[in-house]
């Protein structure tokens, strides 16, 4: 068995087939600025993030949402060997953006809440004991290379 | 961490929306914290945790209740909470990492049943709620 069981894996791939990557990502990483407001400390540059309709309306919090999405989405596709997939990008948060690894688990946490949110019973607790490994799986990795 | 005025309206207004169910979603969080993180079940080694189990459903009823009780005494939750902060403290003695565990599946059961309500504003003043209650809970460990 790798990281996640057969049946995991099925539950995660079912559900993430039906996921608008583009939209839950900006709404993802708008929830996070949203409900931890310090995560805005890497975003000074994003303009207005003044209020919750601010950030969940700015243009580039919803493209940065959708690029960090689309990389865990990449990611999926190695789940066997998540720490080998975001090796790169382990480097790039550490040593080029100096981001703190307990932010990859709040938002790994925000995100079950949009898919929770999106799917209501759909994303059972089967479904979510899933993703809450995947999740903590892909901030383990992006937090593997930190030194 | 305080509870603006503006998260003390959400949360009640959020709480009066969902009612007679709070006991159902309290079961649901609990059920969801003992899948997802199993580590959690080692506080029910007593309990039958199988899907639907009359114990979880009373003790999902328990903790529903004990936020009912928060939420109306919102703005002085110490007093509201002393008798369960006691009870944490010295008997439970439930590890603080399990409140945020299952805060977090309170806000996802929350979430699937509400989708409507559950914007982003009433999700910060819930993860606050639940912050704020957690950390009166555990305000006597030591």
């Amino acid at each position: 068995m790798g990281f996640l069981t057969a049946e995991e894996k099925g539950l995660v791939n079912g559900l993430w087939g039906k996921v608008n990557v583009d939209e839950v990502g900006g709404e993802a990483l708008g929830r996070l600025l949203v409900v931890y407001p310090w995560t805005q400390r890497f975003f000074q540059s994003f303009g207005d993030l003044s209020s919750a309709d601010a950030i969940m309306g700015n243009s580039k919090v919803k493209a940065h949402g959708k690029k960090v999405l689309n990389s865990f989405s990449d990611g999926l596709k190695n789940i066997d060997d998540l720490k080998g997939a975001f090796a790169k990008l382990s480097e790039l948060h550490c040593d080029k953006l100096h981001v703190d690894p307990e932010n990859f688990r709040l938002l790994g946490n925000v995100l079950v809440c949009v898919l929770a949110h999106h799917f209501g019973h759909e994303f059972n607790p089967q479904v979510q004991a899933a993703f809450q490994k995947v999740v903590a799986g892909v901030a383990s990795a992006l937090a593997h290379r930190y030194h | 961490m305080v509870l603006s005025a503006a998260d003390k309206s959400n949360v009640k207004a959020f709480w009066d929306k969902i009612g007679s169910h709070a006991g159902d979603y309290g079961a649901e969080a609990l059920e969801r914290t003992f899948c997802c993180f199993p580590t959690t079940k080692t506080y029910f080694h007593h309990f039958d945790l199988s899907h639907g189990s009359a114990q979880v459903k009373a003790h999902g009823q328990k903790v529903a209740d004990a936020l009912t009780q928060a939420v109306a005494h919102i703005n002085d939750l110490p007093n509201a909470l002393s008798a369960l902060s006691d009870l944490h403290a010295y008997k439970l003695r439930v590890d603080p990492v399990n409140f945020k565990l299952l805060s977090h599946c309170l806000l996802v059961t929350l979430a699937c049943h509400h989708p409507a309500e559950f914007t982003p504003a009433v999700h910060a003043s819930l993860d606050k709620f639940f912050s704020a209650v957690s950390t009166v809970l555990t305000s006597k460990y030591r």
